[in-house]
């Protein structure tokens, strides 16, 4: 009898992957498509979704021909995990205006990752606010550009009025391994800050 | 007339065509979602957009990379990714998170192990 033992001929369709993904935020320039790519398997590849000016909520667009449309575009890269598991990384938007995509973003994700560019501190604040609201666990990451880091972690979080709870590094967006870093950090916030949930007994 | 093409906006219907208007997927699909299919044309009449996707789909992909790599707007490939599900042309796994829409503890861990092992 031959053996059922796994054959690397035969596809895989009897192994189901599983998936997850980790969001990427920042503002415009931050650097996020530059993390993304520093530790995507792949060349981060870009969907576009698209808006309508008008309303969001149209079911049936053959009877309305005349509505507008925006394309909104997100990078993304994936990098495949042991044991099948397929991590996405989604960089948001860069435009703030473009909020509502963004739920579609958050919604299901282990974590977020707020990039900072310390030349432009103020395009951060709506995107930590954004976090902040939805609930998604998500560290501050300072991209040092050139290795430079201006600011203590302290003056950051003063900065941008973050929680104590918020952890805050600094990171060479370029670099894999300071990006692998920084997921590892947001995979063990959002697991820590999960585990104080459920020793509350309570929601978050 | 104020001719709104020449503003870079254009008709919403172009892109929707088709999926014949509808911006509704059958099932809610995440964007990382993965979609796969086993199955090849066999007589299945299928638009050239639905054959891309099955094209696409012989390893496991998600939704966000069917859009990306077809370059059809997500909303467009969700529709369609639906419709194959629905037709039993595709198959699809969601990911794994409790009912509030949260991943679950243990996918949380999966991936901090999985990222460390990097």
């Amino acid at each position: 009898m031959v053996s059922a033992a796994f054959d690397p001929a035969v596809p895989s369709r009897a192994r189901r992957p599983s998936s997850a993904k980790i969001v990427v935020g920042g503002g415009f320039g931050a650097g996020k498509t530059t993390f993304v790519g520093a530790v995507s398997e792949i060349e981060p590849l870009t969907t576009e979704a698209v808006l309508t000016e008008a309303s969001r909520r149209v079911d049936d667009l053959s009877r309305v021909p005349g509505k507008r449309t925006t394309t909104v575009a997100m990078d993304f890269g994936r990098v495949t995990l042991e044991g099948d598991l397929m991590l996405y990384l989604f960089g948001t938007p860069g435009q703030a205006r473009f909020w509502f995509m963004w739920d579609d973003l958050v919604r299901g994700a282990v974590g977020a990752v707020v990039l900072v560019d310390t030349r432009r501190l103020e395009d951060a604040f709506p995107v930590v606010d954004y976090f902040e609201d939805s609930g998604v666990p998500f560290l501050v990451a300072v991209n040092g550009w050139n290795g430079e880091f201006p600011y203590l972690p302290e003056d950051i979080r003063d900065a941008l009025t973050l929680r104590e709870e918020v952890p805050i590094l600094n990171v060479d967006a370029r670099d894999r391994a300071s990006a692998k870093a920084t997921l590892i950090a947001v995979a063990e916030h959002a697991i820590r800050l999960r585990a104080a949930e459920t020793a509350r007994g309570g929601q978050r | 007339m104020y001719d709104y093409e020449m503003d870079g906006a254009s008709s919403l219907v172009r892109p929707y065509a088709v999926t014949g208007g509808r911006t509704r997927p059958r099932y809610e699909l995440a964007l990382e979602s993965l979609v796969f299919s086993e199955r090849g044309r066999d007589g299945v009449p299928l638009t050239p957009e639905c054959q891309a996707i099955l094209g696409l789909c012989k390893v496991w992909r998600s939704v966000a990379e069917v859009s990306a790599l077809t370059r059809m707007p997500l909303g467009v490939a969700r529709v369609l990714i639906a419709d194959l599900l629905h037709e039993g042309l595709v198959q699809v796994q969601q990911p794994q998170g409790g009912p509030d829409g949260r991943p679950d503890l243990a996918l949380m861990e999966r991936v901090l192990s999985g990222l460390r092992g990097l």
